[in-house]
């Protein structure tokens, strides 16, 4: 049956700014831990009388969004009043952009394909609600409101559940390397609403394409949930599509992350009910006048760039994709010298030590690190250096520690595995009777009395050669 | 003249809970406002700028330091939680709004 049919997805996704203060106002925009209701002022607790006032940081962090998003930032951007009751939002109102954001357009590539995005937006978070059971009142927190908020929304352009997990995850990498949110979605800092509808392919009904009424799934706070929940969704429309009305509808739903499904919920408001308009209280902007073009030059690379360096520099795509999560390690790999940034890659990843070591110091060790270094040698290196402070080349001095070229590695697999043929008669006399598992346990005898300084691969080869010549 | 079903939907949209009698007496009210509003269609605004500004500033935007605005703004939390009807020590109480599942 899905053959039949196509998923058109489309995601709205929020971010809290990890600004010092809130978006309007100069309360702590950090209330980790604090009481209810002790983060606040009357700004953003929607005191009549009251002035917002914007953040400039905000504002940046914004832009350099929509840089990195390849958006284009317009020369006027305004904010508007968005209307809607509700008891987390104290003036009535959410100041909000409507009709002209700081970033319009954009696109972010996946290896699935290209998502356009329709726009960033600047706004502020409103308050939080719990609900306890069983009592009669809701409890209102005003802590998080005024947070600044964007919002990210794409164009329905996402064609799979799957799809949109690597749209957001993507999109996650992206916050992280610019540093303008932490982006914990346990935290709630990053949190998605889809829209998603199932169209018939090729069919058109009355010149329209067949299409499901559009679900737009609520708070998915997890890249797990946003991939289940819609395709929970999706299996659900395709199967009831003969069902809906053709006439194109949209429906709310919540999801029930235990059970895994989807619910309706209140119906929400449309665009014209929230009655937007322009926010008389801040004035508009004029963005030529900020300094756009030094921040399109402060800009970090993004995940796209390193991977596509790394994978260059042999790494696999795993090991890339590991790395361009990696802050610390992203650093280092633009840094290094560029011969040596395949094998401290590799070494960063498999070395958790390795990463506290310094850019001249991993250098030298790969400097040093000759064909068929044993992993030991790099690992004891590493850890002297990391306990010492010392550099790995001082280090080789002192001990005259270099580590061993492949001929003497080779000379010296030799020698002990002659050796190791001479203490195990008993498992030769198996292995040369053809009894299976004989040589895997000559070769862990071997690894073991080395403590690991031989390349396993190599003993196996010096084994089989050594015993060949034996029978002879 | 305004239907009954908009002044409905208003009322919806401010969660105000009217009784048909307030319906029948607020529409004709409602849409006696509309009325002299609807006057302005009448004029040729073409050419005119809308006015959602009349401070003429621009690009107003403070640092981002925590600290109260002015002085007016630094206010304890028991001043800001003062006039709260319902509260229990700093968090708000109101009327549940959602149903329990």
């Amino acid at each position: 049956m899905t053959e039949e049919f196509r998923t058109v997805i489309g995601l709205e996704i929020h971010v809290q700014l990890n600004t010092r203060a809130k978006m309007f106002c100069g309360c702590d925009n950090n209330a980790e831990g604090k009481e209810p209701n002790t983060v606040v002022c009357p700004v953003c607790m929607g005191m009549p009388g009251t002035l917002p006032v914007a953040s400039r940081e905000a504002i940046e962090k914004t832009i350099k969004l929509g840089l990195a998003l390849g958006c284009e930032i317009p020369k006027i951007s305004k904010f508007d009043r968005k209307h809607y009751f509700y008891p987390d939002l104290p003036k009535g109102y959410q100041i909000s952009q409507y009709d002209q954001p700081f970033c319009k357009g954009g696109q972010i590539e996946l290896e699935s394909g290209t998502v356009k995005l329709n726009r960033v937006h600047l706004e502020e978070d409103a308050g939080k609600l719990v609900h306890p059971k069983g009592s009669k009142y809701s409890i209102v927190d005003l802590n998080r409101a005024g947070t600044p908020l964007l919002e990210i929304v794409s164009e329905p352009d996402i064609t799979s559940p799957a799809m949109a997990k690597d749209y957001m995850k993507e999109l996650h990498l992206i916050l992280r390397n610019l540093r303008i949110s932490d982006a914990d979605m346990e935290k709630g800092q990053m949190r998605c609403d889809a829209n998603i509808s199932v169209q018939l392919k090729g069919e058109r009904r009355k010149g329209k394409v067949a299409s499901s009424p559009i679900v737009e799934i609520k708070n998915l706070n997890s890249f797990r949930f946003v991939e289940k929940a819609l395709a929970h969704e999706e299996k659900k429309l395709q199967e009831e599509f003969e069902k809906w009305p053709e006439k194109k509808t949209k429906l709310t739903h919540g999801f029930d992350s235990n059970r895994g499904t989807t619910y309706p919920m209140r119906e929400k408001e449309e665009a014209k009910d929230y009655r937007y308009f322009p926010e008389p209280d801040v004035p508009p902007f004029d963005l030529t006048r900020f300094p756009i073009e030094k921040w399109k030059k402060e800009l970090p690379k993004l995940p796209s760039h390193h991977r596509a360096r790394l994978s260059e520099l042999g790494l696999t795509k795993e090991e890339a994709n590991i790395i361009a999560k990696d802050d610390t390690i992203k650093d280092v790999i633009e840094n290094v010298a560029e011969k040596n940034k395949a094998i401290i890659g590799k070494l960063l990843i498999n070395n958790v030590e390795a990463r506290k070591l310094s850019i001249e110091a991993l250098n030298q060790i790969a400097d040093t690190i000759r064909d068929g270094s044993p992993s030991n040698w790099v690992r004891d290196m590493i850890r002297r250096s990391v306990k010492s402070g010392k550099l790995p080349l001082e280090i080789v001095k002192e001990t005259k520690g270099l580590a061993p070229s492949s001929e003497e590695i080779s000379e010296k697999t030799k020698e002990f595995t002659k050796f190791l043929i001479s203490e195990n008669p008993d498992v030769v006399q198996k292995h040369k009777a053809g009894k299976a598992g004989a040589l895997e346990f000559l070769i862990g005898q071997g690894m073991k009395m080395t403590k690991g300084t031989v390349n396993p691969k190599e003993l196996r080869e010096e084994l089989v050669k050594q015993l060949e010549e034996e029978k002879r | 003249m305004l239907k009954k079903e908009d002044v409905e939907h208003v009322a919806k949209l401010s969660r105000l809970e009217l009784s048909d009698a307030e319906i029948e007496k607020f529409t004709p009210q409602l849409s006696s406002v509309f009325e002299m509003f609807e006057k302005l269609d009448a004029e040729d605004l073409k050419n005119v700028e809308e006015t959602s500004q009349v401070t003429g500033l621009e690009n107003v935007t403070r640092e981002d330091e925590i600290k109260c605005l002015d002085d007016l703004t630094c206010c304890t939390t028991e001043e800001l939680l003062k006039n709260i009807p319902i509260k229990e020590s700093s968090s708000i109480l109101v009327p549940k709004v959602i149903e329990d599942k």
